[in-house]
Parts: structure tokens; sequence; C-alpha cells
């Protein structure tokens, strides 16, 4: 008999409404339970049925994806993360998810438990995190509060993953007007495991215990996940009650003892408390396992007096798990524990009944059918509309754009010196990059590039999304996203093995923010099916809105690759004087050159608009084939793609990017550069340096290969041109004798590296 | 040779320790082994050197290194000391021994306030130590810092006497081994990265040598440091 407490509220449909349930979704619920729920029941429902538990809205769009392939061990959706086989025995755990909203209202700590919270995905799964990365959004850097919130997230980051001793190897950061006040934090992790290592978040077992490990509950989070299921608003402020706070050493003593637990057999399931706490870890374990599970949530080590069974439910206060222990193994499970200065309490127990009953100091106060509740959500399919901008923005022409004439070292320069492209040092020198001792390519090349030294194997990784792109054309950006995060990976001598995606959106329930999912979801899936890339798993994040508007769509793709040979790795530095530089291009058809969308169009002419860069995925298919041949037949020196700033930011940062890093013993090599094979195909200068067109990588390489590379790149059907050599001290770029870039490679690094540096100066 | 590497609650570059110190023994052919020592074990007399490596020992709550020096273990470890046997710590565990009093001075917030990871020059100060007899005196290593609290402080006097005694170890320094305030990094006073106590049997430093230790990282300029200490044991 499930009954209500003495200080429960009334349910009211205020206060169905106040927790974010419709009234359809009340009938639903009543169809389940058969009755009227109790409060506790109702928050129950509130947090899984919220958009960031259940993916209500979205669900029915992610079906698209593809998630099979012979390399997925555990595919998306599955388990907390899903697995990627790596070869002879080992295995790799990861995913990407959002701590957007936490972020915006409490950077320091909102972006924290982001890292704490996708750790515990990916140690639940058996796996020890080895690489933690970051996608970063924010707005123009000339303002106080921005600058305030990148450090905040910064320092958060680096606060937890640093504590933690895993490394923060890469990721990607853009300033831009769209995300003001409503900044992106999509935190990533990798883990490493045997095969036979990979654990389960499922409760099995008639009788088996149900342990809570960790630190005790507290008032922090409540409705962490309904908060996240909404607009930002003025109102946000209030609700910082509803960011948890987070302990990264005891993340760290939560995690050795995990992976202590998992040497032994005495356990048949595990999964972290994350989003809606004990709540999702209780239904979902049960749902997954087939059972039932009971708990007694007044036994739950609490922080603060008088928590009512509603707060400790909902609660999303950091560091715990939920441990399905074999019965019988009590003792040794709680040895474990101790050791490390943890809490291990036995809570409850699996049940055969496929229910999910909470009970309170022995009364039940909930008691909901487990699968239902975790797998029953109702699901949307929101109508969708084409955003009617689209219009006038796809209406751009090139010709509309005045032609800069003669020397445009100043626009290079300008260009540099923009935050999204300009050096991102001062944020990764914040993160303790080199613990575990396998970050092999240092922060700033195309890809990260890791060895997993108990494997000795190398693991590449890079996180891609353009947002302009996707907000002129979603479907075109989202391609682009996938081929360039693919693209990135073989740059550094890898192959693409898989991704996990963050896609974070507007408000799902405006027509046009639909469409654009919708779009985007499309753009993923031919960008996964080119590359071969399934999707192992990752996160929706809608709601990002402020004021003023939705966020240019931006779905985040982190690719993950693998390294076959440790000789393969390649970086995007200019290597040796004397070198070759040659411009691999697989000649996408793009009207604009590569200049819709653009960094130079936006930031130059101050221009929004245009078609993005074509891409044509066969096209990028034969390029990233032709250059990961080249490299592994030993040609290549450096390969950097043709990214944000065209190829003219290209060739510098090849030129500049010095691996060490010491600022004042930067080793640069510059380069003579004569870009007219290029410029047949793109007659106008400021296109040819600047325009964004895909499919292009520049590499170095010695000039006796010159010859072999032209042949492949021919057979391939792959466009290969001679552009110059390595050396001096200056990057010049002249087309048909006439001089477009000449500068000091010394002075436009001071740019690059100080982008960041004096845009935020130009605040007073 | 036994080597122990003291795990303490948040230490989290014990693994790297354990790593370098065992594989360049193995290298270099002399037997040696390297083991984790819990914080709550106790083993008198077992260990020829002791290793505090990295991290966040008690989450660098309070103080860095001030939970951790009252740790079971740091009886021994300091017992060891007073022995004369060699005692190493890198980065936090630096930070321990002069917690611990066994190193003079502290470790203050980094001049900028910010974490900082990356990696600068070193210059070796001198070479007859059992920790640097594989250097050169004024020779520049390279080798990665990580630390939010790495500004090593000491009064005057105490200075003084480190100078006076020639009791640093290394110091932070360009390229070409010049020690100018425009490369110190956290404003660690005249650019000291570590120093040893007066009878040079212990080590502390901020740098990780560890980090530094093989050819496939960016630098392996720390092996000579490993070396010097695996060696000097093997005698």
């Amino acid at each position: 008999m499930v009954e209500s407490l003495p200080k429960d509220p009334l349910i009211t449909p205020e206060l169905i409404a106040d927790h974010g349930i419709t009234p359809d979704e009340y009938e639903r619920l009543k169809g389940i339970l058969k009755r009227e729920p109790t409060y506790t029941e109702l928050g129950i429902f509130s947090v899984m049925w919220s958009e960031h538990c259940s993916y209500k809205n979205s669900r029915k769009q992610l079906k698209n994806f593809p998630t099979e392939g012979p390399q997925v061990l555990i595919k998306a959706g599955e388990e907390n993360a899903g697995v990627i086989d790596v070869g002879d025995g080992w295995a790799v755990a990861f995913k990407v998810e959002s701590h957007n909203h936490p972020s915006a209202v409490e950077p320091f700590q909102g972006a924290a438990t982001g890292v704490g919270g996708i750790l515990r995905d990916i140690f639940t799964m058996g796996a020890r995190p080895v690489i933690n990365m970051n996608s970063l959004r924010f707005g123009r850097p000339n303002s106080g509060q921005v600058q305030q919130l990148v450090d905040g997230v910064v320092g958060g980051i680096a606060h937890y993953g640093n504590c933690m001793g895993i490394p923060t190897i890469g990721g990607d950061v853009y300033y831009d007007e769209t995300y003001e006040t409503n900044c992106l934090v999509n935190a990533f992790s990798l883990g490493i495991m045997k095969i036979n290592e990979i654990q389960r978040g499922e409760a099995t077992g008639v009788g088996n215990p149900v342990f809570y490990v960790g630190a005790a509950t507290g008032k922090d989070g409540i409705h962490g996940a309904t908060f996240a299921s909404t607009e930002l608003t003025e109102e946000s402020e209030a609700k910082r009650s509803s960011v948890q706070v987070g302990d990264p050493f005891m993340e760290k003593l939560l995690l050795e003892a995990c992976l202590e637990l998992f040497q032994t057999d005495h356990i048949v399931g595990i999964q972290d408390m994350g989003a809606a706490g004990l709540t999702c870890s209780t239904c979902e374990t049960a749902s997954r396992g087939g059972s039932g599970v009971e708990i007694d949530v007044a036994l739950v080590p609490q922080r603060e007096a008088n928590m009512t069974p509603y707060e400790i439910l909902l609660s999303e206060s950091q560091e715990r798990m939920l441990v399905i222990v074999k019965k019988g193994r009590e003792e040794a499970v709680h040895k474990i524990f101790e050791k490390w200065d943890l809490h291990a309490v036995e809570i409850g127990h699996v049940t055969d009944d496929g229910l999910m009953r909470v009970k309170y100091n022995g009364k039940v106060v909930a008691e909901i059918p487990a699968r239902e509740i975790a797998d029953d959500a109702p699901l949307y399919d929101p109508p969708a509309a084409k955003p009617k901008y689209l219009k006038a923005v796809s209406a751009w022409k090139l010709s509309e754009l005045p032609q800069p004439g003669g020397d445009m070292t100043g626009i290079l320069t300008k260009l540099l010196s923009e935050p999204t492209i300009g050096s991102k040092k001062d944020i990764y020198r914040r993160y303790d990059h080199m613990v575990r001792t396998g970050t092999v390519v240092l922060p700033g090349s195309d890809a990260a590039v890791f060895w997993m030294r108990e494997a000795d194997k190398y693991l590449s990784l890079a996180a891609d999304c353009n947002g302009r792109y996707c907000y002129l054309d979603p479907v075109m950006g989202s391609r682009i996203a996938v081929a360039e995060s693919a693209r990135n990976i073989v740059c550094s001598g890898g192959r693409p093995l898989a991704l996990t995606d963050c896609l974070n959106f507007g408000n799902p329930t405006k027509p046009e923010i639909y469409w654009q999912f919708k779009a985007c979801v499309q753009g993923l899936k031919e960008g996964c099916e080119a590359f071969n890339t399934p999707v192992t798993g990752g996160n929706v994040s809608f709601y990002n809105e402020n004021p003023e508007g939705a966020i240019d769509p931006t779905p985040l793709v982190v690719m993950v690759g693998q390294i076959d040979k440790k000789e393969h790795i390649t970086t995007q530095w200019f290597k040796k004087e004397g070198d070759a530089v040659c411009l691999l291009d697989g000649l996408q058809d793009d009207q604009l050159a590569g200049i819709g969308g653009s960094e130079y169009l936006r930031r130059i002419h101050d221009l929004k608009a245009g078609c993005p860069p074509v891409m044509d995925l066969k096209k990028e298919k034969a390029v990233q084939d032709l250059l990961l041949n080249a490299i592994r037949s030993g040609l290549i020196r450096s390969a950097h793609d043709v990214s944000e700033g065209g190829l003219a930011v290209c060739a510098a940062e090849c030129c500049f990017t010095a691996p060490m890093e010491l600022e004042s013993e930067a080793v640069m090599l510059g380069a003579k550069l004569d870009f007219s094979p290029a410029a047949k195909r793109t007659p106008r200068h400021d296109a040819l340096l600047f325009g964004e067109q895909q499919s292009r990588i520049l590499v170095s390489l010695a000039p006796e290969n010159v010859t072999a590379l032209e042949e492949m790149a021919a057979a391939a059907g792959v466009q290969c041109d001679l552009l110059g050599t390595v050396g001096g001290d200056e990057l010049t770029v002249t087309v048909n004798g006439e001089t477009l870039v000449k500068g000091g490679v010394r002075e436009l690094r001071k740019a690059w590296r100080e982008a960041y540096a004096n845009s935020a100066k130009t605040s007073e | 040779m036994k080597i122990g590497i003291v795990v303490f609650p948040g230490s989290n570059c014990d693994y790297d320790c354990l790593t370098a110190f065992s594989r360049l023994a193995g290298e270099e052919g002399l037997s040696a082994e390297t083991k984790y020592v819990w914080h709550k074990e106790s083993a008198p007399g077992t260990f020829d050197a002791y290793v505090l490596p990295g991290g966040f020992s008690y989450g660098d709550y309070l103080r860095c290194g001030a939970i951790a020096r009252f740790s079971p273990i740091m009886e021994e470890v300091k017992a060891h000391a007073e022995a004369g046997r060699p005692v190493i710590g890198i980065c936090n565990g630096f930070q321990i021994l002069c917690e611990a009093g066994l190193l003079p001075g502290a470790l203050y917030m980094n001049r900028d306030l910010n974490f900082i990871c990356e990696h600068v020059f070193l210059r070796t100060e001198r070479d007859d130590t059992i920790f640097t007899s594989e250097c050169r005196k004024g020779e520049v290593l390279n080798i990665p810092i990580a630390h939010g609290e790495g500004n090593y402080y000491a009064d005057d006097e105490t200075l003084e006497r480190l100078e006076g005694e020639n009791l640093v170890a290394f110091r932070y320094c360009t390229r070409d081994g010049l020690v100018r305030p425009e490369v110190n990094p956290n404003g660690s006073r005249n650019n000291i990265a570590g120093i040893f106590n007066k009878e040079r049997t212990i080590l502390g430093m901020m740098p990780h040598p560890e980090r530094a230790a093989e050819d496939s990282l960016a630098s392996s300029d720390g092996r000579k440091i490993i070396l010097s200490l695996l060696k000097s044991l093997a005698k």
C-alpha cells in the first residue's frame, strides 16, 4: 500500500505543471500507476520524463543514426556509455555530455560537475578514464561577463580533471555572439579496459543487496534534470540550487575503489547517480535487469537533517554510485570501500516483481513499474518548419562582396587575432594535459593523440562543429562536423572508428528549431555513413536560448580514431627547412568559394550570410583515404586541414605552432608559397586566401617524395598542387608574381598567440 | 633494491612514477623492485628509497600536503629520511616534504593564481648528488611542470642558508641556462624549482621528471634524474 506522507503537498494542476508534466502526460502517468501518484511519485516521474533523462523530443530522430559496426561492443543507449573494440582484447568507453545551463548560472561548479558526471559514466562501464576533452562555446570575449564565464568554466574543468589525474588533451573553443548568455560546455571522457572487464548497469538476482556508495546525499541539484530542460531566463539565477557542487577528491576515491571492486567478482551491476540521481539509477538498473528494486531511502547517508524521500530521490549530489552486490559478498565489498574511507550502505535489494519500490522507514512511498518509467516515457514528434531566415541568407552572392586588392597580410593578421582561430594555450595550460604520460602529441595540432601505454595502442581524437555553418545550412554544417573530425584524425595518421555527439539546440517546441534539429540529425547520419563511424552515444541539450533567441544549432561531434603504428603519428607543424608544401584538394563544387559562413565574412565584413562550404562526402572521403595512404607510405612530414580562416591561416599555423610551446623559445619555420595553381580554380584573392572550401589538406614532405604523392593523388582522383617550400622566418604568399602575404612568422605568431588576451582587452 | 611509491588518497602520479622507475631500471639492467605503498601500510626498513608522487593528496584540502603529512606512512618516511636514506618528493610530494618539515620553505599559489601545465627548462645546480650524478653541473633539462601551488617561498634567512650551503637543486631558466625572471613560471624565489636537504639525501622538486622519461614524449631529460637515483642505489 503506497502512502502519502503527512507533509506532502496536495497534488493540484499547478503542482503538476510546476513539475513540467503536461495534462496528457499526467494521464499517461496515471495509466501506468492505475491510480493517482503520491507527491514522491510525481517527483520521480517529473525527472524521469524530463527532456534531459527521457529524450522525449529527440528519441525518434536519434533512431536514424547508424549505431552498429564490427568495432562496436556496446551500442548507443544500451548502457551509460558506448564501448568500442580497439584490438588485442582492449576496449574503450567514451561519451560526451553537456552541462550548459549549470555552467551559465554557476560557471565553476557547473563545468566541474560536468566533468565529474561524464567521468562516472565512463568508469561505471568498468573502464579507467585516461582522456578528457571539452568543447566550449562562448560569446565574444570583449565583455566582462564572458571573460568571467570563460575563467570560471575553464577553472572548473581544470579543478576537476586535474585533481582526478586525468589529462585534458584536446577540444575546441568558439567565441561567437550566438552563445552570449547561453554558453555551451560539452565534456568528453574516454576510458580503457580489457573487453572482459566491461561492467553492466543492471540489477539481477533476486535478493541481491543494493549498495549505495560514495558521497552523502544533500539537497543540491534537486530538479537539475528539469532545470536543464527549460530555457534560461532572468529567474534562472534563483535556481542556482539546481546546480550541484563537485568534490573531485571524493570522485577520485570512488574511482579507485570501484576499479578495485571490478577486479573482484563480488558485483552483478553498477550505475552512477547522475541526472535524476537515485531515482534514475534505481529504475534503470531494474529495467535493464528485467527485475525490480526495493530501497529504503531512510538508510541513504544524508548531509542534512530531515530530508524528505522526495528530496533524497531527486537530489543530484555528486560522486555517488549504486552497486548491485552478490548476496554473501557484502563484507568483502564493505572492506574495499572502507579502505578508501567511503560510505557503502546497503539500502535495499533486488526483487522479481518489476517494481521500483521506495520505502521510507518501512513505509512504501513510491511503487512504480520500473521498465515503464525507465523506457516508456512519452515520445514526441514535434512540428517542424523551415526557418524563414534561410531564404535571405542563402540568397547571398559572392558578387555582393567588394574585392579587396593588393597585400592582405593585414587581413591575415586580423583573422589570426580572432580568439576562435588564435591559440588556445591560455586555456589548455590550465589543464594538466600530461599526467599518465600518454600525451604523445601536445595540444594544438589537428587531433589529440594519446598512447594507451597499458595496451600499447595509439588513439586519435578530434572535436568539431561550426555552429554558423549549421545555422546557414543544418544538413551541410552537420556533414562538415563529421567530415572535419574524421579529417583531423586522418591528418594525425589515424583511421576514424566511431563518434559520440552532443546536440545543442534551442527550444524544440518551436517548429523552426525542431526543423534545424531534424536536418542536423540527417547531416550527421550521412556523415557517419560516409566514414563508417557509428554513433556510440551522446547527449541532446535543448532549450539553449536566451531572451534574444536560440543559439546557432551546434551538433558537436567527438570522433575517436586509432593510429595503427607509432611511425604514422603526424602533426600539423612544418618540420624541416627545404621541405615541399603541397595542397591536397577534393575539389568541392563551391559557388561561394568557401566564403559563405566563413570567419572572413563574419569578422572582416560583419556578415553572417551565404551557404556554408559545400560538403560532398565522397570527395571528402577520397582526400582522406589518399592522405592516410600517403602517411602510411611514409611520404608525409606534416598535415594540416584547411578550416576556419582558410588556406592562409592554415599555412600560418603550420609555421608557428611549435610543439614545445615555450613562448620565448618557440621554434618556427617560415614558408615561401605560390598559390597560382590553386588560383586557377579560385580567381578571387580573398576567397583563395580565406575561403573555407572543404576537403583540403596542406602537407609538407621531402622534395624527393613530391612525385610519388602526385602519382598517388592522380590515381585517387584528388588534386595535388605543389605550392612552395618550407624555410626562412617569413611567410610569403604570391599569386602570379603578385605578393598577397608577407609577414614575419614571429609577428604573425604573436597576433595568434595573444588573440584571446587582446580581444578581451578591447572591452575597456 | 626496493623503491616504495607512496600512495596517499588523491595521489595521481603514482602510476607514472612506478612506470618510469621500473622501466628505466629494466633498461639499465638494474634489479629494482618498485612497489606502491598504501599510506596506511607500514613496512619499516623494507625500502631503499621512497618516492612521494604528485597529485592532490586529500584533495589539497586545507593546504597542499598539510593533511598528508599526518598519514601513518609519514612516520616511516621520516625515520627513513633521518637515517640518511633517500627520499624524492615530486610536485605534491615536494609540498608534503615541506609540510612535514623534511625540507625548508613552502609552496605558495602560483603568481598568476592559475594552474600551469607546460614544459620548462631547468638548470642543474650541482652534479655531485645521488639525484643528479647523471647530469652535468649547469646542464639544462627540459621537464614539464603541472601545478597550481609551486611558487617556492622561504624567508630571507632560510634562503640565504640554502644558497650558502648550495642546496638549490634546480632553477627555472632559459633554453641556454640563463636564470631570468621572465622564465620563472610561478614566482618562486630565486627561480627555485627544487631543493635538497642539508645532507642531500632528500630532493623536493615541482617539475615532473617521470613525465619526461622516454623518447615518445616531448622530452626525455627527466631520465637523468631518475637514473641518477637508481644507479646510486645500485652501488
